[in-house]
């Protein structure tokens, strides 16, 4: 029984997934004896049934949305990218690397050579079989001199892709990666046909489970089932019908009268209101996603950690939680590692709101008189300013002045992130830590949007990430979020949820909180009852 | 029929130099915002090397008189270009837009001007008493409020509570009539009630005033009908203000209804004209705007015309 309660407790902390789980318990012959509420997901996860239409109303989409996997920038398009296309590997909702056009993979003893097998016989919605030429096409498309693709940094470690045969596909890396399975499954690597190029993209040749049928940008994109599609157990609606509705009150109003199914971003202020209206299901998921206030240690007077430590002293993050995200998330502790990820550091020491000790740091640097200028603009992210505004209230009972400077919306992030010195910021998270860590606290980082540099961190950083041994691993990354929380530039005061509803004529398996929308991916892993 | 040719010449070109102004006023308005279309297309995800790559594709890196010359040898020759953004054709962009435009500010016309205009001649008609004042009150209430929180009052009523009416006017290329009609009554009634007061005040001012004259006296003195001296004696003689107001107001329901485009979800000119602003989308800015600047004009002289064919007195003068 012992080993069954061990299990348990592994799949409630999220370290071995359902799967893993399930097939272990019942290994065991212990299925009978696991408790149902552990298995709620698995019980409405009942029988997918194929057919009928789902209607997705989304946010962010613009008229300037492309299809091309380099540039997908919105929510609506990086959606519509993964009903039509696949990568090599998925992310699943328990944050592990599963195969998707890879059918398996393997490292060499440094991690340095990955070889992925690809899986046989995949045909693009043209007819085209699937081959590692197009795989290797796809990667490169994001490395070339003249990409603009966002992914392109976290490949920048790849010094030569090659095929061996058609199914195989070799990268070369610069150092180990451990983690390089997981990059593959980052949303702007997906596969499309070799040679695509330019306005091509938007027609949305891929091998994934529907067909894109229309794209308008910013208005809508159609598509139907792909009949001939790999994937078992997967898509099951004829065809989704994907709108996008910026207005939050316009996509409220239109799943209530039933013209959406799904809508992403409900309004926090009103989502009570919400869970009382008949037919409607209103979803939370905590993901990796996270709010942070960087300030430029290269700039005066952040440059002195005493004055970093009391801002992040001084500010209330129990209020923000309950104020600007109504309770929708929880505490950050300074570092970007989400409470969901493996190798989160539970044990280390929250944060906790502290005036007297603020003051302290502050008086020791010498800078109780200095008016401290925080930038804020509902762009970084919903209630943004309403937050810069709290954390000036809250900063004033530790006798430290803070100034609030609203800015534009518009142009937020080209003119006030990285320029200014401290203001508010929104990351969606990585579901690795090795890919949060080196995107925006590493060293020269183009994203370190603190300028933050820590020799013990960066070292720490390289080693783990060509570290193979899980245990090993685990501890470097429990010192690098301490570093983190002590010594960079970032506050990060809280995790929010992502809160999006749905109509309850639609069932799911278990929610992924890798992205909104199930992963991105609840047109493929939802259906209609 | 020689003035109206003649005015027709003369706005013409005085159109053309003003179209170009504009376009010139435009591109130095995208310019002086601060950030270009690669920083904010590639948004927060955007590293350096990238937006450089990017100026370099869409030819970024040449001073702005060159560009703004390309731009306009291209227009010159009928060619409107591609959005930088997603690289589409803008003509492809704007014309399926402009006509969701159209269709809905031409609906929208067909139920408020003659609306407006019944209400007007009725308000005229009982000038002053509880009905007159009724019609003002309500129709001024309608304009007062913004056109957004009309739109949520009539979602609420006739979409949510009732549920007669969708609250999305989603709208594609292969619908019906029919289909299109149902999907846009919402915004429809909205703009109705944001347009109406103006064009219906207008109307009944110009009304009272005609009624002021000799000729209207005498008619009365006659023993003819008050409705009968409205409609036919004092409303043609009182059209040329009127037509004014609706001139103004059609191109309001065409360049102006962005915020109800927002809240229907309608895929109007408007919302492409603000999302290629927030972009810096050059070319399709450029486009839209001369579209709206067209549109402008072309209604302006369009009443001028009427305006003088309604009105003998400007018929026969010179101008």
């Amino acid at each position: 029984m012992s080993e069954l309660s061990r299990l348990t407790k592994m799949f409630e902390q999220n370290k071995i997934s359902r799967r893993r789980f399930l097939s272990q318990v019942s290994a065991l012959g212990l299925a009978a004896a696991v408790s149902p509420a552990l298995l709620a997901g698995t019980a409405q996860a009942s029988v997918p049934k194929k057919g009928g239409r789902f209607r997705i109303g989304i946010t962010g989409g613009s008229t300037t949305d492309s299809m091309d996997p380099g540039t997908l920038t919105s929510n609506m398009n990086q959606n519509v990218n993964w009903q039509i296309r696949n990568n090599l590997v998925e992310i699943d909702h328990n944050f592990n690397a599963i195969p998707e056009l890879a059918e398996s993979w393997g490292a060499s003893a440094d991690a340095k050579k990955w070889t992925f097998k690809l899986r046989k016989g995949v045909e693009f919605h043209n007819g085209k079989t699937m081959t590692a030429e197009d795989v290797i096409f796809s990667i490169n498309h994001h490395l070339s001199e003249e990409s603009k693709s966002a992914a392109k940094g976290n490949l920048g470690s790849i010094t030569n892709i090659k095929s061996d045969g058609k199914n195989e596909v070799v990268f070369e890396l610069s150092g180990g990666s451990a983690d390089f399975p997981f990059i593959l499954g980052d949303y702007h690597l997906t596969i499309c046909p070799a040679g695509t190029k330019g306005a091509e993209f938007e027609k949305g040749i891929g091998t994934g489970g529907y067909i894109l049928d229309k794209w308008e940008p910013g208005v809508r994109a159609f598509s139907k089932r792909n009949p001939n599609y790999w994937k078992e157990g997967r898509a099951h609606f004829d065809e989704i019908e994907t709108l996008s509705i910026v207005d939050t009150n316009a996509r409220t109003n239109a799943l209530k009268t039933g013209q959406i199914d799904y809508m992403d971003r409900v309004e926090l202020k009103t989502v009570h209101l919400m869970k009382k209206m008949p037919g409607v299901k209103v979803h939370s998921t905590t993901g990796t996603a996270h709010y942070t206030i960087p300030m430029l240690v290269d700039q005066k007077p952040y440059g002195n950690n005493d004055v970093r430590t009391a801002l992040k002293l001084a500010i209330d993050r129990e209020a923000l939680v309950k104020q600007i995200l109504r309770g929708y998330g929880s505490v950050g502790n300074d570092h970007p590692i989400a409470p969901v990820q493996q190798y989160h550091a539970k044990d280390l020491e929250q944060r906790k709101y502290d005036p007297e000790k603020a003051k302290f740091h502050m008086k020791k640097a010498g800078m109780l008189d200095h008016v401290f200028n925080l930038h804020a603009a509902d762009a970084a992210f919903a209630g943004a300013v309403d937050a810069a505004i709290l954390i000036k209230e809250h900063a004033k009972k530790a006798g430290i002045k803070i100034n609030v400077v609203r800015e534009p919306d518009d142009g937020y992030w080209s003119n006030v992130w990285i320029k200014k010195e401290w203001c508010m910021c929104y990351w969606g998270g990585r579901a690795i830590e090795d890919m949060m860590f080196s995107v925006a606290y590493s060293e020269g980082a183009p994203w370190n949007d603190t300028h933050w540099s820590n020799k013990k961190f960066n070292e720490i950083l390289i080693a783990a990430r060509a570290e193979l041994d899980k245990e090993k691993r685990r501890k470097m990354y429990y010192d690098m979020q301490e570093i983190c929380r002590n010594d960079s530039g970032t506050v990060v005061p809280m995790f929010n949820q992502m809160v999006e509803a749905s109509s309850d004529k639609f069932a799911h398996g278990p929610l992924s909180a890798a992205m909104a929308l199930d992963g991105m991916r609840v047109g493929e892993r939802w259906w209609k009852k | 029929m020689k003035n109206v040719l003649i005015l027709i010449l003369k706005r013409s070109g005085a159109s053309l130099i003003t179209v170009f102004i504009i376009s010139l006023i435009i591109f130095i308005g995208v310019e002086a915002l601060p950030g270009d279309v690669a920083e904010t297309v590639l948004g927060q995800g955007a590293t350096p090397e990238t937006v450089e790559a990017f100026r370099k594709e869409l030819k970024l890196d040449l001073p702005p008189h060159i560009r703004y010359g390309a731009w306009l040898n291209d227009f010159i020759h009928g060619e409107f270009g591609n959005s930088l953004a997603n690289g589409r054709p803008v003509a492809g962009l704007i014309g399926w837009r402009f006509g969701n435009t159209l269709f809905l500010a031409l609906s929208t016309a067909m139920i408020a001007i003659p609306l407006a205009i019944i209400l007007g001649m009725l308000a005229a008609l009982y000038r002053n008493t509880f009905f007159d004042k009724l019609i003002s009150t309500t129709t001024l209430s309608f304009i007062s409020f913004p056109e957004f929180f009309i739109a949520y009052i009539l979602i609420s009523i006739l979409s949510v509570k009732m549920n007669i009416f969708p609250s999305l006017a989603v709208i594609d290329p292969e619908m019906g009539l029919s289909g299109r009609i149902y999907a846009i009554i919402l915004p429809s009634l909205t703009l109705t009630c944001v347009v109406t007061a103006h064009m219906m005040r207008q109307t009944r001012a110009a009304i009272i005033n005609v009624l002021a004259s000799a000729y209207i006296e005498m008619a009365e003195i006659k023993g003819m009908k008050r409705l009968r001296i409205i409609v036919l004696h004092a409303f043609p003689n009182s059209l040329s203000p009127v037509i004014n107001v609706i001139a103004v107001n059609m191109a309001y329901l065409i360049v102006g209804v962005v915020l109800v485009e927002v809240v229907f979800v309608y895929p109007g000119l408007g919302q492409l004209l603000v999302d290629s602003v927030a972009k810096r989308d050059l070319p399709v800015v450029q486009a839209s705007g001369l579209v709206f600047s067209i549109v402008y004009i072309s209604l302006n002289l369009l009443a001028d015309i009427l305006s003088m064919l309604s009105n003998p007195k400007l018929r026969q003068s010179q101008i």
